[in-house]
């Protein structure tokens, strides 16, 4: 069934033909319709589901551990400031292997108060332990909410669903809505091996000594190192379902080309336009769009770029004293494999400013000037 | 027959069967693990418990071992009572109707850091039994003062020359005032209240919220064998008497006082209140006087 809906709605969609049985949320812009939508569908019992409406996004995220814990499927949402007031609790859902999922909706950080766009809310969250899915619309976002489900439980790993504030969250599109019955036979219940029962008594994150401590995190990297297998796997069995691949990257026009653009999220999209512009003059441009950035699929940005001439990598965060943190990812991606790339890292769209097709035309100027980057970070639209 | 009587083993007034098992690593006349010794006969093996960072956190035991025959949710500091309420959302969706949840913390993770939580628990009624071990201060990190601890006290950030210069927050009232069907008061001294309580907790539908006087030799510089005597004292003496709030409203005494004694006797049996004068005991009394007046005032205009 096709539906126009918002990217917020997509969410919502998500957890319900996901089947969510807990869910804990608390409002923030521009999250709200989500959790507002969830509500009416807990109410009138389109899903059967309990939703805890807790008084902070620290107990959603405590509730949504406490039940994922007691062996329930669990979703929730936030951005932001919400986000960073889990953060403590982001480490206790991987650390204990709760595979939550959680909607993000990109937002930037106050000081000073934004509503608007860019990454840094869940960039910072980047060694949480969480796997990481950025959307680039809308109808990615549904059958991104069904796949993370299967894949964080097969692993035990908690993952966020990432998508822009109001380019994606309040944007309307077509969606189609999978049939629910052929959704369960995608995703079947979760039943995890060992739970909180007191039919089979265990202490879960009990005091830990140095003698343990280090194998559970060895065995969280070793979980995470499978994923990039498991997302495409899980990826391809979508598609065989439902007509729509999600894999760890979407690469557009790349295989020809000598300048690639490298993106995430809605900027992912406006690049496609970009290039397809471009391309009707002549320029050999593509772009890759980085859709799991944790755990970082090295091997295909590797692949897929090795060909290019040059390599522009779009960032729309920064790690202050560092650069752009797609950027640091793509060069370490081809530290020791391709020294000789030349990668430029640009910064646009910080706090809401528009990214739009003229912008890759001016990031593209740059990359055609210059024989390798000269600076870390070019600033694209900022008034200096 | 009175030879048939005197054959007639002595009847416990508390079950035999014990959850928690030898191996625990609590201190020598801790009141805390007496707490969760009498709570779990009250409650069975029907129980998983939400335990946050405290002294029972490390009491249990370490990794992989628990010296509890029931599951333990070792959870984040601040959110014992909302961990709770997703643990009995998420075993009631997967058919587990039954199971008491509990939220066991101590006075700093209810007081203090955990009060947002158990506010947001207590005002949505949530299907949970919350209790707090009172032991008046941060004690697993080195008695470090905290919300719970009582005015004159001694502890390593309010050092003699500046003891707490402010009164014990009155937790049993901030609960009353969410309305929640039941707060009780229970000190490890009188076990069969406590058990009688909790028992009657577990049966109730809603927030339940009981709060037990824990005493903590290591904390209060007291003898560990003074453990019993002075959480019967602290009863005695009205510093800390056992009521129960039925939602917010209707308030029982369960110990009644013949004769209320003193507070100095109970001061001077711990060294964290050695460096009171005399001035200052007689206020602390007058207080505790003030406070006890106002709570037997409550009690009758609920009969």
């Amino acid at each position: 069934m096709k539906k126009v809906m918002m990217g917020n709605h997509a969410l919502s969609f998500g957890g319900m033909l996901g089947r969510a049985q807990v869910i804990a949320a608390y409002p923030i812009t521009p999250q709200t319709q989500v959790v507002e939508l969830l509500s009416e569908m807990c109410a009138d019992k389109t899903l059967d589901a309990t939703f805890i409406k807790v008084e902070s996004e620290h107990s959603a995220m405590a509730a949504s551990i406490g039940a994922s814990l007691a062996g329930a499927r669990t979703f929730t949402a936030t951005s932001a400031q919400g986000l960073a007031l889990m953060h403590e609790l982001l480490h206790w859902a991987s650390g204990g292997r709760n595979p939550v999922v959680m909607g993000n909706i990109n937002r930037a950080m106050a000081p000073g108060w934004s509503i608007w766009s860019d990454q840094n809310d869940s960039l910072s969250q980047r060694d949480t332990g969480w796997i990481q899915f950025y959307c680039s619309n809308n109808q990615e976002v549904l059958d991104t909410v069904i796949q993370a489900f299967k894949v964080s439980e097969k692993l035990m790993i908690p993952s966020m669903v990432i998508l822009d504030a109001f380019t994606l969250s309040h944007t309307y599109e077509v969606v189609d809505l999978p049939d629910q019955k052929k959704v369960d036979e995608f995703l079947p219940p979760f039943r995890p091996e060992i739970k909180l029962t007191p039919d089979d008594p265990h202490a879960f994150g009990g005091l830990t000594s140095p003698e343990h401590y280090f194998e559970l995190r060895y065995k969280l990297q070793k979980d995470m190192e499978k994923a990039p297998a498991l997302i495409e796997k899980t990826g391809k069995e979508y598609e065989k379902m439902f007509g729509r691949y999600l894999g760890q990257v979407e690469e557009y026009r790349c295989d020809d080309a000598d300048f690639i653009f490298i993106t995430s999220g809605t900027v992912g999209s406006t690049a496609r336009v970009a290039i397809d512009e471009l391309r009707e003059e002549g320029v050999k441009v593509g772009n890759l769009r980085i859709k799991v950035f944790r755990p970082f699929p090295f091997e295909k940005v590797r692949n897929i770029i090795k060909k290019a001439k040059k390599v522009a990598v779009v960032d729309r965060n920064i790690s202050y004293g560092h650069h752009g943190i797609f950027y640091q990812e793509v060069k370490s991606a081809m530290f020791g494999h391709h020294n000789s790339l030349p990668i430029f890292g640009f910064i646009a769209g910080l706090g809401g400013r528009d990214v739009t097709p003229s912008t890759f035309r001016e990031i593209l100027g740059h990359v055609q000037k210059k024989d390798k980057s000269e600076e870390e970070i070019i600033w694209i639209g900022v008034k200096k | 027959m009175s030879q048939d009587k005197k054959k007639k083993k002595m009847r416990l007034s508390l079950p035999e069967e014990e959850l928690m098992n030898p191996g625990h690593v609590g201190c020598q006349g801790c009141g805390a693990t007496l707490a969760m010794r009498y709570t779990l006969k009250a409650l069975g093996q029907k129980v998983v418990l939400c335990i946050p960072a405290c002294c029972w956190s490390v009491i249990d035991g370490p990794f992989p071992y628990s010296s509890l025959d029931v599951p333990i949710f070792h959870c984040a500091f601040e959110t014992a009572a909302v961990s709770a309420s997703g643990v009995k959302a998420g075993l009631e969706m997967v058919g587990d109707t039954e199971t008491t949840v509990v939220a066991w913390a101590g006075d700093g993770g209810t007081f203090d850091i955990g009060i947002q939580a158990l506010s947001g628990v207590a005002e949505r009624n949530d299907d949970i039994l919350y209790i707090c071990y009172d032991n008046e201060a941060y004690m697993n990190t080195g008695i470090q003062r905290s919300s719970a601890t009582p005015y004159g006290a001694w502890t390593t950030t309010t050092p003699v020359k500046h003891f707490k210069n402010r009164p014990k927050k009155d937790i049993d009232a901030i609960m009353a005032a969410h309305r929640i069907p039941y707060i009780a008061t229970a000190s490890v001294g009188y076990p069969e209240d406590l058990f009688k309580k909790a028992k009657k907790a577990k049966d109730i539908k809603g927030t339940r919220f009981l709060h037990i006087y824990a005493p903590c030799p290591v904390g209060w510089k007291s003898r560990s064998e003074d453990t019993i005597k002075l959480s019967r004292m602290v009863v005695q003496n009205a510093t800390f008497p056992l009521y129960e709030i039925e939602w917010g409203e209707k308030y029982t005494l369960n110990i009644k006082l013949k004769e209320k004694k003193p507070i100095e006797d109970y001061l001077r049996l711990q060294g964290r209140f050695r460096h009171l004068t005399e001035k200052e005991i007689a206020y602390m009394q007058e207080e505790v006087d003030r406070k006890w007046e106002r709570l037997l005032a409550t009690v009758e205009g609920c009969q």
